[in-house]
């Protein structure tokens, strides 16, 4: 039971971060039309530079992870809307050219980050009590786990807040329905399209911080491999659908994580399988409209 | 046609749907009072020459609306001249609620409620549903209702009455016609008389050009020259809906306004 | 004049430079010739002759790549696994069984067949973006799937080449220039085939689906089928590719099965020009010696010496050319082959306008 309740709450830290990922991708592709290859990027950078800012503050104190996760928002946030603004926005409305530039930058941008900041792994200290274990019904529970769920949890909200009740989630929400009858009633959906791009990047950049924690390290490569889970979520999700994005990470995190324990460590066979079997019943993904 | 300032000025306009020709040299003028329809057989492109207006598809040719060159601004900014754009298929958000659908639609700070909800209070009466549960009339009337939320002066309204039931097709007609006492409006209509009932000038595009423009009782009543030019005879569609357009026991109470329209039709030498 | 512009135009003249070509690269390791600069020695040392068969194995492969992408317009980010297949399975299979060369590569080539028909005929269930995301999910699991293994691939150690069913000529250093004549064949071959299947049948109606899916359909063609003979041929030419590369490299490593390697298979595509065979050769070949002379650059005393903010970027060769894809992307729609084109018709049009005057002063 106790290696049960331990799995679960590991796939939900997990989840948390596949999700950090993929609720950014999952809207800009449902608004945009664009996959975003440049999103791993996003969050390897918020990663590296929440690490530089954490290492110049006092070791393992609570204001230093806060500031880090700060840093790592604001740096995807401005990373993502820049990319937008200099890379996609000149390529408007065409899709694969705009894949193909996020493709470039992200293959561009791993390699400047191993030019910096070397390929090896480099350990990260977060607060002493994310070290510890919480014992929940004889499950000693990391605690970096309850950050990461927690941290997903409030992403999540605010951005079901931001989207049912402002005008741009108003006009985000339109446009991932039906982007050309946005503009047809005289609204300028580029605007969205950027801010869709900063959020995105913002959580990405958090999720960069957090997964650095989870795993212990931050590399260039940390980004490539949360991308291709977050990819798969989104797929099984349903592209644009930010709680099917939500529902898919969980799912596929805790399968892994179940097929890792009990299945000989076959987590990610496990989730390809479901990819394939939610492809044969369903190819729009559990919540999505559009293939 | 002889108005001397149109609102809308069409000359040379091509335009292409995934390099396929879809519009080819359409020239024609909209006047700034009453309803122009569009009509012709189709798939001919009428569908596509208001979308090529709009910049909704690559276009070439010169637009012109209210004397202004708009055929190299976004479709966002040609709306925001006054343009009403009220699609072929209604495309309402279907995930939004109708209020949703209509805040969405406000341009301007101080929108223009007033005419929404006398036109449909039905409509108000739903705010919170769905707008995908909706009916196809009601979805019909709330993509309406969201052009006439902002003071326009030009409504583009493309085939309002398809698929609808005759009863609702008078009420669509009925409030088009309300609207076009005040604002001129570009209708494509397969329905002839809803044409006959609401629009002074007709364009008939073939082949994505236009072949046939001028007044519409005059083609209307030329049941040869209809036949000739749009494969149906001018009273086909009447026959039926005649009937019901006087039998609409809700017509009555909306069809108080025609006569402003009527008025500006009689106006046209 | 006249025989110039009927050699230009005629559909023959593009074969019979080629053949030149093929024939010219085919006495390179005969000759010594340097180009310093481009190749890092003269043309018959070996290190030259295996940078030449490598730019070439790339260059086919791009070409296997070019009929999902460029033909069909299927962009897959899976193509990594059916290369990754052959190499490995010929690996494997040449280790664990006594068969000779030719019978271990068919039965590899059958393999990655059925596979690619297996993995085509369920990522074909969804388009577009959607079609991405599945390849990539499924080369990421062939990627772990070599990666975890180690007992059966060594893992990341990568796989030797074990060379006892191996005909003699095709090892050692000494015998680099016969690699680099099947490197040249198997680069001919693949071209051959790319090239005849786009005379097809299949081929017009792959292309055909390519612009107006809906088309086709209304024309009494299933799309899906023939989508489908496009990726188990663009797979198992793929395959037939990662053999040479193995019996090249005499060995295979992971890392050509990340999503990366696909990655930048779709860069040389790209940078070549889209939709373009000749594109794609060009742009694998160029791509490949960039690649290795970037790298040489990166190492040399004019990098190392520059200031850190200089020195890093530029030491990296994948940023390099990440950001040359880039620019191409924005700024040369077409890639080279889109520049060639350009430039051949601006040529066109001048000498059509230089003869229109010269006849006009002729009449006169």
């Amino acid at each position: 039971m106790s290696t049960v309740l331990l799995l679960l709450i590991t796939g939900l830290g997990l989840g948390a971060l596949y999700f950090l990922v993929a609720s950014g991708l999952s809207l800009i592709y449902g608004l945009m039309g664009v996959l975003n290859f440049a999103h791993g990027s996003f969050l390897t950078l918020g990663a590296f530079l929440g690490w530089e800012v954490a290492r110049r503050m006092p070791d393992g104190s609570w204001l230093t992870f806060g500031v880090s996760i700060l840093v790592g928002a604001v740096v995807g946030a401005t990373v993502a809307t820049l990319t937008e603004l200099l890379l996609i926005r000149p390529l408007y409305l065409r899709h694969i050219e705009q894949v193909l530039v996020t493709v470039g930058l992200s293959l561009a941008t791993v390699a400047l980050f191993e030019g910096i900041w070397g390929v090896d792994p480099i350990y990260v200290v977060g607060p002493e009590w994310l070290n510890d274990t919480t014992d929940i019904a004889g499950a000693l529970i990391p605690n970096d786990r309850f950050v990461l769920i927690a941290a997903a949890v409030i992403v999540l909200l605010g951005l079901v807040v931001f989207l049912k009740r402002t005008r741009y989630g108003l006009i985000i929400r339109a446009g991932v329905e039906n982007r050309a009858m946005v503009t047809a009633l005289g609204v300028d959906v580029r605007r969205a399209f950027t801010l869709v791009f900063a959020i995105g990047g913002a959580a990405a950049g958090i999720g960069g911080v957090l997964a650095s924690h989870y795993f212990g390290y931050v590399s260039p490569l940390i980004g490539g491999s949360l991308l291709i889970f977050a990819f798969i979520v989104t797929v099984i999700g349903g592209l644009g659908s930010l709680t099917g994005a939500a529902i898919a990470s969980v799912v596929v995190a805790v399968l892994q994580q179940f097929a890792n324990f009990y299945l000989g460590g076959t987590g990610d066979f496990m989730v390809v399988a479901l990819l394939a079997v939610v492809l044969l019943v369903k190819p729009t993904g559990l919540l999505g409209s559009k293939a | 046609m002889n108005a001397p300032d149109p609102i809308l000025r069409v000359a040379g306009l091509s335009a292409s749907i995934d390099g396929q020709q879809v519009v080819e040299q359409v020239d024609f003028e909209v006047p700034a009072t009453g309803v122009t329809a569009v009509l012709g057989r189709n798939g001919v492109g009428k569908t596509s020459t208001l979308k090529a207006v709009l910049g909704l598809i690559s276009r070439s040719g010169v637009v012109e609306f209210d004397g202004a060159r708009i055929d190299g601004e976004p479709t966002h900014r040609i709306v925001q001249r006054g343009i009403g754009y009220v699609p072929e298929d209604r495309e309402v958000f279907a995930s939004l609620t109708v209020a949703e659908n209509l805040r969405l639609a406000e341009r301007g700070t101080t929108p223009n409620r007033g005419m929404v909800d006398e036109l449909f209070p039905d409509l108000i009466a739903r705010s919170a549903q769905r707008a995908g549960s909706l009916s196809g009339g009601q979805q019909q009337m709330l993509s309406l209702a969201r052009v006439l939320m902002n003071d326009n002066r030009l409504l583009m309204v493309d085939e309002p009455t398809k698929g609808l039931a005759p009863r609702i097709v008078t009420e669509v007609a009925a409030a088009l016609e309300r609207a076009a006492a005040v604002t001129p409006v570009l209708l494509v209509e397969q329905n002839l008389p809803v044409v006959r009932r609401l629009a002074h000038t007709v364009v008939v595009i073939e082949g994505g050009r236009v072949i046939h423009a001028g007044p519409a009782a005059e083609l209307l009543d030329d049941d040869e020259r209809t036949q000739q030019l749009l494969g149906v005879h001018s009273t086909d569609h009447g026959a039926p809906r005649g009937g019901t357009d006087h039998g609409a026991p809700k017509g009555d109470t909306d069809r108080s306004a025609p006569t402003g329209a009527d008025e500006s039709r009689e106006e046209t030498p | 004049m006249t025989m110039i512009r009927r050699l230009r135009t005629s559909p023959f003249t593009p074969w019979v430079i080629g053949g030149l070509l093929v024939g010219l690269v085919a006495v390179l390791p005969l000759l010594d010739l340097s180009l310093p600069g481009v190749l890092p020695g003269s043309t018959y040392t070996p290190g030259t002759l295996q940078l030449l068969a490598f730019a070439m194995v790339f260059a086919a492969l791009a070409l296997s790549y070019h009929l999902l992408f460029g033909v069909a317009g299927l962009l897959s980010f899976g193509h990594a696994l059916y290369f990754a297949l052959g190499a490995y399975g010929l690996g494997i299979v040449l280790r664990d069984t006594e068969l000779a060369l030719v019978p271990a590569m068919a039965v590899v080539l059958l393999a990655a067949i059925a596979v690619a028909a297996a993995l085509g005929a369920l990522s074909l269930r969804v388009s577009g973006i959607a079609f991405a995301m599945v390849t990539l999910a499924f080369a990421q699991a062939g990627s772990v799937l070599v990666r975890r293994n180690a007992s059966v691939t060594n893992g990341e150690e990568g796989l030797p080449l074990r060379v006892d069913n191996i005909p003699a000529e095709l090892v050692g250093v000494l015998n680099t220039r016969n690699v680099y004549w099947l490197a040249l064949a198997l680069l001919v071959v693949v071209f051959l085939i790319v090239a005849w299947f786009e005379r097809s049948r299949a081929g017009h109606v792959v292309a055909a689906t390519r612009e107006n899916e809906l088309r086709v359909r209304v024309l009494g063609m299933t799309p899906f089928r023939v989508k489908l003979i496009t990726v188990v041929l663009a797979g198992g030419l793929a395959a037939l590719v990662g053999m040479v590369y193995l019996l090249l490299q005499s060995g295979v490593t992971p890392a050509v099965t990340t999503p990366d390697f696909t990655l930048t298979l779709l860069v040389i595509v790209v940078l070549g020009g889209v939709g373009s065979r000749w594109g794609a050769v060009v742009g694998g070949l160029i791509y490949t010696l960039l690649d290795q002379r970037l790298t040489a650059l990166a190492r040399s005393e004019a990098i190392q010496d520059l200031p850190e903010f200089l020195r890093i970027p530029l030491s990296e060769p994948l940023f390099i050319l990440g950001t040359l894809f880039i620019l191409v992307v924005v700024l040369l729609p077409g890639g080279l082959a889109g520049v060639a084109r350009r430039t051949l018709a601006r040529a066109d049009s001048a000498r059509a306008r230089a003869g229109r005057s010269l006849d006009e002063e002729a009449t006169r």
